[in-house]
């Protein structure tokens, strides 16, 4: 990660694309959130979403780790170049959360999130606020969820 | 188990309590291991080096915990026909392994759906708190539920 000092505003981070298996929508729903229409077919395909779709929580937590591994890879090149890595984390929360369609069997979620605003912290000193809109489009090109979400990211060190 | 219940029977002001639900270190290092995995939601001694203090919870994982325990409260015994997002989360303390929580419900408005006169929408506030009743997480959203009456007035 770069020192927030280093963020612009507008840049965008391709964090990667996953595809939900039926197998895997049921288990997530079946753990988490076990309404009918994401857990049983038949009673999906009879309710108003029309078949299976995962739960907007499991929609919101493959986000999550596409972006803990893409961080990872973005560090890992700054470490090979000898850059210095910037800390990062924690969020303090996420707001307009939106779950646009559902996201059904064999759709393919492809996550994107840019950077909307930095700015100091006066709580933390050394750190600031990043905020990012993350998105995730299906594979015909519709929004499916979308967010605002804001982190701590370390400021430039002082010479 | 009580009746089941519709868009009608959630009045403004109306508040209840579900839960309890205790969360081990188990849960909290299988569920970063699966979608959050940083260093201070697998182990302790990562987590002291950060503003976390020592190890918690993933937020993703305290909504995911916050969803299984309405759902065990309410939504299942429920007309509710999923939400069309949150409004807003906010993280306020760490959720530890070993703690109780339990989720404090609040209607805060209602309203007829203008385009489906079979749903109506719930606007919901939320706080996830520990044993003692200090919260670890703020949350409001819109909840759409299936009418009793389709149509009729509120």
């Amino acid at each position: 990660m770069k020192y927030l000092e280093d963020i612009a505003v507008g840049e965008t981070y391709a964090v990667g694309r996953y595809t939900f298996g039926a197998d895997d929508i049921k288990a997530f729903a079946r753990r988490f959130d076990p309404q009918l229409f994401h857990i049983d077919e038949d009673a999906a395909a009879a309710s108003h979403f029309g078949g299976l779709c995962a739960s907007g929580w499991h929609t919101a937590s493959i986000w999550m780790r596409l972006m803990v591994d893409y961080r990872r890879r973005i560090v890992e090149a700054a470490r090979a170049q000898g850059e210095p890595v910037a800390s990062i984390g924690p969020a303090l929360g996420f707001r307009e959360l939106k779950w646009l369609k559902p996201v059904y069997v064999g759709d393919t979620v492809d996550y994107k999130s840019e950077v909307v605003e930095t700015r100091a912290s006066g709580s933390r000193p050394g750190f600031g606020l990043m905020t990012i809109r993350s998105t995730g489009v299906n594979q015909n090109g519709e929004e499916v969820i979308s967010f605002l979400s804001t982190t701590f990211v370390e400021r430039r060190p002082q010479q | 188990m009580s009746a089941k219940l519709y868009w009608e029977d959630f009045q403004p002001g109306a508040a209840a309590v579900y839960g309890p639900r205790l969360v081990t270190r188990k849960e909290i290092i299988a569920f970063a291991s699966e979608f959050d995995p940083q260093p201070m939601h697998l182990d302790e001694m990562a987590g002291r080096d950060t503003m976390l203090g020592g190890l918690g919870a993933s937020g993703w994982h305290m909504c995911c915990l916050f969803m299984r325990i309405i759902a065990d409260g309410f939504i299942l015994n429920s007309s509710s026909m999923g939400a069309p997002g949150i409004e807003e989360v906010r993280w306020l303390a760490p959720l530890r392994p070993g703690m109780e929580i339990r989720v404090r419900c609040t209607v805060i408005e209602s309203r007829a759906s203008r385009s489906r006169p079979d749903m109506g929408l719930v606007k919901l506030a939320y706080e996830m708190i520990d044993e003692a009743g200090t919260p670890l997480m703020y949350l409001t959203n819109t909840q759409m539920f299936g009418r009793r009456r389709v149509g009729a007035a509120a």
